[in-house]
C-alpha cells in the first residue's frame, strides 16, 4: 500500500559521493540534427539523477549512448571508470550486465513467458548467479516488484503497469550498480504511475543502486530527484535540486513547471 | 544536365535499389561471420526449425499435391495424342522434381516464412526488444538472425521432398484414375528416370533458396524504420523481394547446372 505522505515528500539533496558515469562533451547528430551538441554530467553513487526535457530533445539518444546503443559523434562517456567507446565487444558486454536499461515501452520479449524473460539474461551470464539457483533468483526478483503470481503469463496477457514491472524485474535481476529508466511512467495512468516511482524509490533502497531516470513527468521528477538536470538545444542546461529549479528565473526553465 | 538527372525520382529508386543490395551483401556477410563463431544457439535454432516446418507444411503440401494434379491433366491429352502415354510418369516426375517442387516451395515460404521474419523481427526493433537483448549483454544478431536463417537454410530441402513427393502422389492420383497405372509401375518409372544429376542440382538449389529467404527475412525485419508503419513495410517488401531473389536464384541455378553439364 502507498502512503501519500510518503510519496509527496521530497528527497533530500544528497552528499555526492564517486562518480559511476562521467560524460564530457557528448555530440550526436542524425545528418542535419544536431540533438546532442556538448552535453556534459557526473552520475554518483546512490544517487536519483533525473533530465528532463521535452519530446524529442534527444534524453532517450542520450542515455542510450551510455551503453552503446547509439554511438556518439565525439565527447567521451566513463562507465564505473571504463571509456565506452575503447571498449571491445566482450569487455562492452561485461559491462553492460552492469547497468540496467529499462525502455521506454517495457521492451518484453513478447514469444517468452515472463519467467523466460527474466531467465534470458541469467542463463547468458551464469557469473552473475552468485550461486544461486536461476529459479529462486527469477522468483526473488518477481517478488521484488510484487508479481510473484505472474510467472507463468505472457507478455501480451500483462496490463501496461505490470509489463513496467517484470520489466523492471527483469533489469535488476542481474544486480546492476546503475539503473537508467527512458520514462518509468509513459503512458500509465496516475495512479499506476505513482506505484511505479515508489518502486522505483523501494528498489534503489534493496539493492543500493544510483538511478539515473528519464522523464517529462514533473511530478515524477519531484518526487523522485535528488538533483535535476534540464536537457534543453543537446546541452546541460540548468542543474540543481527541484527547489532549486523551480526558483530560476530563467523563462526556459520555468516553462517546465508550468 | 546532371542536376536534373540526379534529382529525378527514378534516379533515386536506382540509386536506393543498389543500395540496397550493398546493405542486403553486408548483412549477408555479418550472417556468415557470426554463423561460424561459436557458441551456436541451439535452442533457438531448433525451435525457428519447429516453427518453420509447422507453418509451412501444410502449404507446401497441399499446393503440391495441386500442382501435381493440375500438371498431369494439363500435359496428358497431348503425350496421349503423341501415344506417349507411357512417359508420362518420367515426364511428370522430373518437372516436379527439377523445377516445380523447389519452386513452388520457395515461394510459399518466401511468403508465409519471408513476412513473419520481417513482422516478428520489425517489431521487435521497433519495440525496442533487439536494444534490450543488447544491453543484457547478448548478440541479438546471433540469437535472432544466424538462428532462422540457419533455420530456414535446412528446413527449405525437407520441405521441397514433402512437396516433391506429395505432388507425385497427385500425378499418381490423376494416372490411376485415368490410365489405371498401379502404383508399383508409376513410382517404378519416376526413379528410373531421375539420376543423381537432377536430385542433387534441386537440393542445392533448394538451400539457397532457404539462405536468401532467411537472409532477406531477417534482414528487412532487422533493419526496420521506427513505428508501426515500418513493420508493415518490412513484412510486404520482405516477400516481395524474397519472391524476386528464389527467381533470381532459380535461374542463376539453372544456367550453372547447364554449363556443368555441358563440360
Ligand atoms: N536512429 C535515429 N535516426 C535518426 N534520427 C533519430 C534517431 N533516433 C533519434 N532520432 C532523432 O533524435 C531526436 C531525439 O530523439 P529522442 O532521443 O528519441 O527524443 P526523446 O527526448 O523524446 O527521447 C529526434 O528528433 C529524433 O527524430
Ligand atoms: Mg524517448
Amino acid at each position: 500500500m502507498i502512503k501519500p505522505t510518503n510519496i509527496l515528500s521530497n528527497h533530500p539533496k544528497i552528499e555526492k559521493g564517486k562518480a559511476l558515469i562521467e560524460i564530457r562533451d557528448v555530440q550526436k547528430s542524425f545528418g542535419d540534427n544536431h540533438v546532442l551538441r556538448g552535453f556534459n554530467l557526473d552520475l554518483y553513487e546512490k544517487e536519483n539523477l533525473v533530465i528532463v526535457g521535452k519530446s524529442g530533445s534527444g534524453k532517450s539518444v542520450l542515455i542510450k549512448c551510455f551503453v552503446r546503443l547509439v554511438e556518439m559523434d565525439s565527447g567521451s562517456v566513463k562507465v564505473l571508470g571504463k571509456e565506452i567507446s575503447e571498449l571491445g565487444q566482450k569487455e562492452l558486454d561485461e559491462l553492460r550486465t552492469e547497468v540496467g536499461f529499462l525502455f521506454q515501452g517495457s521492451a518484453l520479449y513478447d514469444s517468452m513467458t515472463v519467467r523466460e524473460n527474466l531467465e534470458f539474461p541469467l542463463r547468458r551470464h551464469p557469473d552473475k548467479l552468485r550461486g544461486e539457483k536461476v529459479e529462486d533468483l527469477v522468483i526473488e526478483a518477481l517478488e521484488s516488484v510484487g508479481l510473484a503470481h505472474a510467472i507463468d503469463l505472457m507478455p501480451a496477457e500483462l496490463s501496461g503497469g505490470m509489463k513496467r514491472r517484470i520489466a523492471l524485474a527483469r533489469t535488476i535481476i542481474l544486480r546492476p550498480k546503475i539503473i537508467l529508466y527512458d520514462e518509468p511512467t509513459s503512458g500509465l495512468d496516475p495512479i499506476t504511475s505513482k506505484e511505479i516511482i515508489q518502486l522505483i524509490l523501494d528498489i534503489q533502497q534493496k539493492y543500493n543502486t544510483a538511478s539515473l531516470i528519464i522523464t517529462h513527468d514533473m511530478d515524477c521528477a519531484r518526487v523522485i530527484s535528488n538533483r535535476m538536470v534540464i536537457l534543453r538545444d543537446g546541452i546541460n542546461y540548468a542543474e540543481g535540486t527541484y527547489a532549486e529549479l523551480v526558483q530560476l528565473k530563467d523563462p526556459k526553465v520555468q516553462a517546465f513547471f508550468k | 544536365m546532371i542536376k536534373i538527372l540526379t534529382q529525378s525520382t527514378q534516379f533515386k529508386e536506382i540509386k536506393d535499389f543498389f543500395e540496397e543490395i550493398g546493405q542486403i551483401s553486408l548483412f549477408t556477410t555479418r550472417f556468415f561471420r557470426e554463423a561460424v563463431n561459436p557458441p551456436v544457439e541451439w535452442k533457438e535454432l531448433f525451435r525457428q526449425c519447429y516453427i518453420i516446418g509447422n507453418q509451412s507444411l501444410f502449404l507446401v503440401t497441399v499446393t503440391g499435391f495441386i500442382m501435381g494434379l493440375v500438371l498431369t491433366l494439363q500435359v496428358r491429352p497431348t503425350m496421349l495424342e503423341f501415344g506417349a502415354e507411357s512417359y508420362m510418369p518420367s515426364m511428370v516426375g522430373i518437372s516436379i522434381i527439377r523445377e516445380i517442387g523447389p519452386m513452388i516451395t520457395a515461394l510459399i515460404c518466401a511468403g508465409k516464412i519471408g513476412s513473419s521474419m520481417g513482422a516478428e523481427l520489425g517489431s521487435m526493433k521497433v519495440t525496442e526488444q533487439i536494444d534490450a537483448m543488447e544491453v543484457s549483454g547478448t548478440n541479438p544478431f546471433k540469437y535472432l538472425v544466424v538462428t532462422r536463417v540457419l533455420a530456414c537454410t535446412l528446413m527449405l530441402p525437407l520441405l521441397v521432398i514433402a512437396a516433391d513427393t506429395v505432388g507425385l502422389l497427385g500425378s499418381f492420383f490423376i494416372e490411376y484414375t485415368k490410365g489405371a497405372v498401379t502404383p508399383v509401375l508409376f513410382f517404378n518409372k519416376v526413379f528410373m528416370t531421375i539420376e543423381f544429376g537432377d536430385l542433387l542440382p534441386s537440393t542445392i538449389k533448394s538451400f539457397f533458396f532457404g539462405l536468401v529467404i532467411g537472409i532477406v527475412g531477417c534482414y528487412k525485419g532487422y533493419t526496420s524504420k521506427k513505428g508501426t508503419a515500418g513493420v508493415g513495410t518490412a513484412a510486404n517488401s520482405a516477400v516481395v523481394v524474397a519472391s524476386l531473389m528464389v527467381f533470381l536464384v532459380d535461374l542463376i541455378a539453372v544456367l550453372a547446372a547447364d554449363i556443368f553439364y555441358d563440360l
